[in-house]
């Protein structure tokens, strides 16, 4: 409980500068100015730009965050993200056909193909991960998915039919936060709340596959029901995220790791707090993407990515050596 | 009395080839039946097959006289603990924890104290905050068995409980194997070591090829022609003033 709320003090403490720091430098006068009179121009950079944009990151972060650790602990494996199974391939390749095909200004349309793309592999891992017990079997699997989505996508490259529609898939791809409104946060709710409970739900089977497939299968839960519904629960989160900002990685990868030491190991004690130190990872990142002062703003995939990566090889490291134990 | 466990006429194919032929077998409370057999005889399977974990080529399965295909996994779990031969932990979690895990359905506080007390009957009560990879593969053995133990289902089943455990480790499992049977449940276990088995055991069931070859009392059960049929051995059991011993003169 301790850790939560030291979790929930940093996360509000991020979005609290990521509120307050942007490109536009503001006064004091026009700090107090903001927060007295919400509907001025100043104003409107804090409450209409820079605050849906952070809720946003931090929402995407959380699901990165949750869905990463659901699948660590579904695969045993503490280097899976949510993007092991394929489902954010698929996620990007709705996204980049909807793209591709001219049909992108139409609001909405990109995100629903997104999360329609993820649901799809969800749904086919889900139906896989009920009669492939052993997980290796099923990373095999997502290997392919993850490798059929991405050739699909670059398919949808080749094909593109302009460079502009080419710019806006990469641009896309490249994952960001930049413009989504309050608006977006709230078509983000319903499959966001509904995946957190799903993986909530299966968090008691995470435990206890810690002890393997058969001691698990032997332990009175529901094991099917729960590995279906830690798929499904991951996948819907991993296709909000992805309908919401791109494809954006390491969160999922790193978060987990961050917390869980804190827990005890427990994979379904990991779930919540790595959804909030996901959170407020993705808001600094993004607040980070947007104080680099580049020519063209960083695009928030490309940060988590520039900080991920190593720490990527720094995990893989330490767990060879917990593997040679 | 209702059987634990018992089979009839059970058959598995792994892979295209007869891993388990014609197996019967009765387990009833109160008995710590053994189950030994050269490496590859079947043994797993066996215990595989008898708790719904195995498909059924021939035969039938019952847990508590109840078809093992048709319970629920609440249902199955009620009637039957299980300690798989396959001891990595994932997650680095303390031992009362994982040891914890063998009642998810109790209240954590309650499960938390059984945890506590199985890990004391097996002579880790001192290292139940410790992470299980922390331990040494002994002490993570006993962590496992403690979970078994914390099931408290009226038939235990364990593969290889003993393997890789020095021989103090092995007694002191075999002792709490031997006590839950002397409060009522029915022990079944594989084993590799036979001196351990003829001394700790009221039956034993001796695999060879997939099939039963003998069960019956570790004195019969064991005897010379079995050893030669089932292990390939030159031996026989015999009384030492410490109990039996299993001794192998040569190959046969």
């Amino acid at each position: 409980m301790r850790l939560i709320l030291l979790l929930i003090f940093i996360l509000a403490a991020s979005l609290a500068l990521a509120v307050a720091f942007g490109e536009t430098p503001l006064s004091v006068a026009q700090y107090a100015q903001a927060i007295v009179h919400p509907a001025t121009a100043v104003g409107e950079i804090l409450w209409g730009l820079r605050a849906p944009r952070a809720v946003a990151a931090a929402l995407v972060g959380a699901e990165l965050g949750l869905a990463g650790a659901v699948m660590q602990g579904l695969l045993r494996n503490p280097l899976a993200d949510p993007g092991v199974l394929g489902v954010s391939a698929f996620a990007a390749l709705g996204a980049a056909t909807i793209i591709a095909l001219g049909l992108a200004k139409t609001p909405g349309v990109i995100e629903l193909a997104a999360m329609s793309g993820a649901l799809a592999a969800g749904a086919i891992v889900a139906i896989l991960a009920g009669r492939l017990r052993e997980p290796e079997t099923l990373i095999l699997f997502g290997v392919a998915l993850s490798a059929l989505g991405g050739a699909a996508t670059a398919l949808a490259f080749n094909l593109s039919p302009s460079l502009i529609t080419t710019s806006e898939m990469m641009n896309w791809l490249l994952g960001s936060t930049a413009g989504r409104g309050w608006g977006d946060i709230g078509a983000a709710a319903v499959p966001t709340l509904l995946g957190a409970g799903l993986c909530a739900y299966a968090a008691r089977g995470l435990s206890m596959l810690t002890l393997g497939e058969e001691a698990a299968a032997l332990s009175g839960l529901p094991m099917a029901r729960l590995r279906a519904a830690a798929v499904a629960g991951a996948a819907l989160l991993t296709g909000a995220a992805v309908a919401m900002a791109g494809v954006i990685g390491f969160v999922g990868l790193a978060a987990p790791h961050l917390v869980r030491g804190s827990v005890s190991d427990d994979p379904a004690k990991t779930l919540a707090p790595s959804a909030l130190a996901g959170a407020s990872l993705l808001v600094l990142a993004d607040l980070a993407a947007r104080m680099i002062p580049t020519a063209e703003e960083l695009k928030l995939g490309v940060v988590t990515a520039l900080f991920g990566a190593p720490l990527f090889a720094l995990l893989a490291w330490r767990a060879s050596r917990s593997w040679r134990a | 009395m209702t059987p634990a466990l018992e089979l009839a006429d059970v058959g598995v194919i792994l892979g295209g080839r007869p891993v388990l032929t014609g197996a019967s077998l009765v387990a009833v409370p109160g008995e710590v039946l053994g189950v030994v057999g050269a490496n590859g005889a079947g043994k797993t399977t066996l215990l595989r097959a008898a708790l719904g974990l195995a498909k059924l080529e021939t035969g039938d399965a019952w847990l508590g006289g109840r078809p093992v295909d048709r319970l629920s996994e609440i249902e199955r779990a009620g009637l039957a603990g299980y300690l798989p031969q396959e001891r990595r932990i994932a997650w680095n979690m303390p031992a009362w924890r994982i040891a914890a895990l063998g009642a998810p359905h109790l209240s954590p506080r309650e499960a938390h104290q059984r945890a506590l007390a199985a890990l004391a009957d097996m002579g880790v009560g001192g290292l139940a905050e410790r992470g299980v990879r922390d331990m040494s593969g002994g002490e993570r053995a006993k962590v496992l068995i403690a979970r078994l133990l914390v099931t408290g289902a009226p038939l235990l089943v364990a593969d290889e409980p003993a393997a890789g455990l020095d021989p103090q480790a092995a007694l002191t499992v075999m002792e709490v194997l031997k006590t839950k049977a002397e409060a009522g449940a029915a022990v079944v276990a594989t084993l590799h070591d036979l001196t351990l088995a003829a001394r700790h055991c009221d039956r034993l069931a001796v695999m060879s090829a997939g099939r039963i070859v003998a069960i019956a009392p570790p004195t019969e059960a064991l005897a010379p022609a079995v050893l030669a049929e089932a292990f390939g051995l030159d031996g026989e059991l015999i009384a030492t003033p410490s109990g039996w011993v299993v001794a192998a003169r040569r190959l046969a």
